[in-house]
C-alpha cells in the first residue's frame, strides 16, 4: 500500500513542478516525472515477490506456476514508455522553436495568449 | 467507406485470432457507426479545403502524413474495444494534433500548441493512471469483461474507492481533451492558432471523439449506469455539473470576443457542454433508475446535437479560414460588408450560424430542444432553464457575427476581398447542405444513425453480450 502512496506523491510532485516552475524546460521535467510515476504505478500492481517469468514449459511445476508475475502490465509499461518518448521528443523540439523565437525559456515572458 | 457502416449490425472483429477478453477486439456498434461518419466525412472535406488553402505554408507532405495521423488515432479509438488500446490510440491523435496546432512555428503557434501539448500530456497521464486502476481491481482490460466484472461484484452496491478514484481520472483526463470547463484553458488558445481546416477538426471532430465519445463509452460501458448504484449517480451528477459550467462560461466568454476563431473556440466548449449535459443526464436518469425512454431521449438530444455540431462548427472555422485568406484579418472590428464581397462564404457562415444559435429549421433548433426538453422531464428544471438563457446568448453572439462582418457597408480589408476558389467553398456548400439536411431529414437519419447509437449507449449488457459471445 505504502508504495502507491509514494506513487501518488511522485505524480503530485511532478504535477507541482509542472504547475509551480516558469520555466518551460523544467514544465516538460515536470511532466516526465508524471509519467515517470505512473508506469511505476503500473509495475508495481503486477509485482509479487520471489515472482518468476511466465513461461509453461513441459516440465513446470504447479507451485512454479504460483509464483508466476503477471506480464500484462509490464508490457503497457513498455508502450507508454516509447509513447512518452514520442511526446517528449515533440516537447522538446517546441521548446526549441520556442526558445529561437524569443531568446528565452521564462514561460510568463514568453506567454501573450490569454487562454 | 464509414458510410456504407449505416445500418449494418453491430460487428466484433478480434485482433490476431485471440478472442475477446485474451485479445485485443475491434468493436462496431451504433456509436462507433456515428463517429466514425462524423470523423471521416469531414476530415474528408477538411483535406480538399487544405488542398487550396494550406499553399501558403511550407512542408505540405509533413502536413497531409500528420492529418492522416490525426484521422488514423480518432478511428482507433473510436473502433476500440480494450482500455489501453483506447489510450494508445488517444496518444496518437493527441501528438498528431499538438504537431498540428503548431505548424504555423511563428510565436504564437508555438505557444499555443506547447499550452495544447502540456495539458494534453497531464490528460493522458491521468487516463493511464485510471486506466491501470481499472486493471488492478478488475484484472482486465477488455472493455466488456471489465464491464462484467464491475456489475457483477457492485452491482447496485457502493463502488470500491479505487475504482471511484479511477472514474475521477477518468473522467478529468477526458474532460481535458473534451475541453470541458474547468478543464478548458487550452483550446481557445489553441484553436484559433491552428490552420483553419485544422481548426475545423478539433472543434469539429477531435474534443468529440477523444473527449466526449471516449468519456461516454468508458461511463456507460465500463463503469456502467444500469446497476442503479448510489456511485453511478455520483459519476452521472459530475457529468451535469461539469456540462452546466462548460454552457456557461463558453457562452458568456464567446461574447466579448472580437477574433473570429477566437469566438468560434469558446462557443465550441459551450456547445460541447450541451452535448454532456444530454448525455449526463441520460446517465442520471439511468443511474436513479427512472424511466428508460426518458434516459433514451435525452441520449439522443446529446448525440443529435454531437453530430450537429460536427457539421456546423467545422464549416464555420472553414469560413473562418476563407474570411481570413480572402481579407488577411479575423478581426471582427475590421471586417463588414462581407456579404457582398464574398457571397458564398457569407451565405454559409450565415447558415451555420443560424443553425448553431438554434433557430427553428434548422438542426440545432431541434438538439437542443430535446436536450432541454429531456432535462425539465428529468426534473433539473434549474438546469434547463440556464441551457436555455444560454441558448439565447448563443444566439446573441452569432447575431454579431452577422452583423459585425456579413452585413454591414464594405469597408477596410473588405473593400479588396474576392470570393475564394471552388477547391475551397465546395466543402463549405456541401457542409451547410449537411446542416440544413439534418434538421429536415431527421425522420431518415434519425432512424438509422442515431437510434442505433443511442441504444448503444442504454443497453451496456448488451455491449458486453456482443463482444464476449
Amino acid at each position: 500500500m505504502t508504495v502507491y502512496f509514494m506513487c501518488a506523491v511522485l505524480l503530485m510532485m511532478g504535477l507541482y513542478c509542472l504547475v509551480a516552475k516558469k520555466n518551460i524546460v523544467k514544465k516538460i521535467i515536470g511532466i516526465v516525472i508524471m509519467e515517470y510515476a505512473v508506469n511505476l504505478y503500473l509495475i508495481t500492481i503486477g509485482y509479487k515477490k520471489g515472482g518468476v517469468a511466465p513461461i509453461i514449459e513441459k516440465t513446470t511445476s504447479p507451485e512454479l506456476l504460483e509464483r508466476f508475475v503477471d506480464p500484462l502490465p509490464q508490457a503497457l509499461v513498455l508502450t507508454s514508455i516509447v509513447i512518452g518518448l514520442g511526446t517528449l521528443a515533440l516537447m522538446v523540439s517546441l521548446v526549441i522553436r520556442l526558445y529561437e523565437k524569443h531568446g528565452t525559456f521564462d514561460m510568463s515572458q514568453i506567454s501573450k495568449l490569454r487562454g | 467507406m464509414a458510410c456504407l457502416a449505416i445500418g449494418t449490425p453491430a460487428m466484433v472483429h478480434h485482433m490476431g485470432g485471440w478472442t475477446a477478453p485474451l485479445g485485443i477486439a475491434l468493436v462496431s456498434d451504433g456509436l462507433t457507426v456515428l463517429l466514425l461518419i462524423a470523423v471521416n466525412v469531414i476530415a474528408f472535406l477538411c483535406i480538399i479545403f487544405s488542398l487550396k488553402y494550406m499553399r501558403v505554408y511550407t512542408g505540405l507532405t509533413k502536413y497531409y502524413s500528420l492529418f492522416m495521423l490525426m484521422v488514423a488515432g480518432m478511428n482507433g479509438v473510436v473502433v476500440s474495444g480494450d482500455l489501453f488500446n483506447l489510450f494508445v490510440f488517444l496518444e496518437v491523435a493527441s501528438i498528431a494534433s499538438y504537431a498540428l496546432v503548431a505548424f504555423g512555428v511563428e510565436a504564437d503557434e508555438l505557444e499555443a500548441g506547447f499550452k495544447y501539448m502540456i495539458l494534453g500530456s497531464v490528460a493522458s497521464v491521468m487516463i493511464l493512471f485510471a486506466v491501470g486502476t481499472v486493471y488492478a481491481v478488475t484484472g482486465t482490460l477488455n472493455m466488456a469483461d471489465a464491464s462484467r466484472e464491475i456489475a457483477t461484484r457492485f452491482g447496485g452496491a457502493e463502488m470500491n474507492p479505487a475504482l471511484l478514484l479511477a472514474a475521477a481520472f477518468f473522467l478529468m483526463g477526458f474532460g481535458l481533451k473534451a475541453a470541458l470547463v474547468p478543464f478548458h484553458a487550452w483550446l481557445p488558445d489553441a484553436h484559433p492558432s491552428a490552420p483553419a481546416p485544422i481548426s475545423a477538426m478539433l472543434s469539429g471532430v477531435v474534443i468529440k471523439s477523444l473527449g466526449v465519445y471516449a468519456m461516454c463509452r468508458v461511463m456507460f460501458h465500463v463503469f456502467g449506469f444500469a446497476s442503479a448504484s448510489p456511485s453511478s449517480v455520483i459519476i452521472a451528477d459530475t457529468m451535469i455539473w461539469l456540462s452546466v459550467l462548460s454552457i456557461v462560461v463558453g457562452g458568456l466568454m464567446a461574447i466579448g470576443q472580437w477574433d473570429f476563431k477566437r469566438l468560434l473556440a469558446y462557443s465550441s466548449i459551450g456547445q460541447v457542454g450541451y452535448v454532456m449535459l444530454g448525455i449526463g443526464v441520460g446517465a442520471r436518469v439511468l443511474a436513479t433508475g427512472g424511466t428508460r425512454s426518458l434516459a433514451a431521449l435525452a441520449i439522443l438530444g446529446g448525440l443529435f446535437h454531437l453530430i450537429n455540431h460536427a457539421a456546423f462548427k467545422s464549416l464555420l472555422f472553414l469560413s473562418s479560414g476563407a474570411i481570413q485568406q480572402a481579407t488577411g484579418t479575423r478581426d471582427m472590428k475590421m471586417l463588414s460588408g462581407l456579404g457582398k464581397r464574398m457571397p458564398i462564404t457569407a451565405a454559409t457562415t450565415n447558415l451555420a450560424a443560424l443553425s448553431i444559435a438554434g433557430v427553428p429549421p434548422f438542426s440545432g433548433f431541434w438538439s437542443k430542444l430535446i436536450i432541454i426538453v429531456a432535462t425539465i422531464r428529468a426534473g433539473h428544471t434549474a438546469v434547463a432553464v440556464v441551457a436555455i438563457a444560454m441558448a439565447f446568448v448563443t444566439l446573441a453572439y452569432y447575431v454579431k457575427v452577422q452583423k459585425e462582418m456579413i452585413f454591414g457597408p464594405v469597408r477596410g480589408p473588405a473593400e479588396s476581398a474576392k470570393e475564394v476558389s471552388p477547391v475551397m467553398y465546395v466543402p463549405m456548400i456541401i457542409l451547410a447542405i449537411v446542416c440544413v439536411g439534418f434538421g429536415l431529414l431527421y425522420p431518415v437519419l434519425g432512424s438509422r444513425i442515431l437510434e442505433p447509437a443511442r441504444d448503444a449507449l442504454l443497453n451496456g449488457a448488451e455491449y458486453v453480450k456482443l463482444v464476449l459471445g
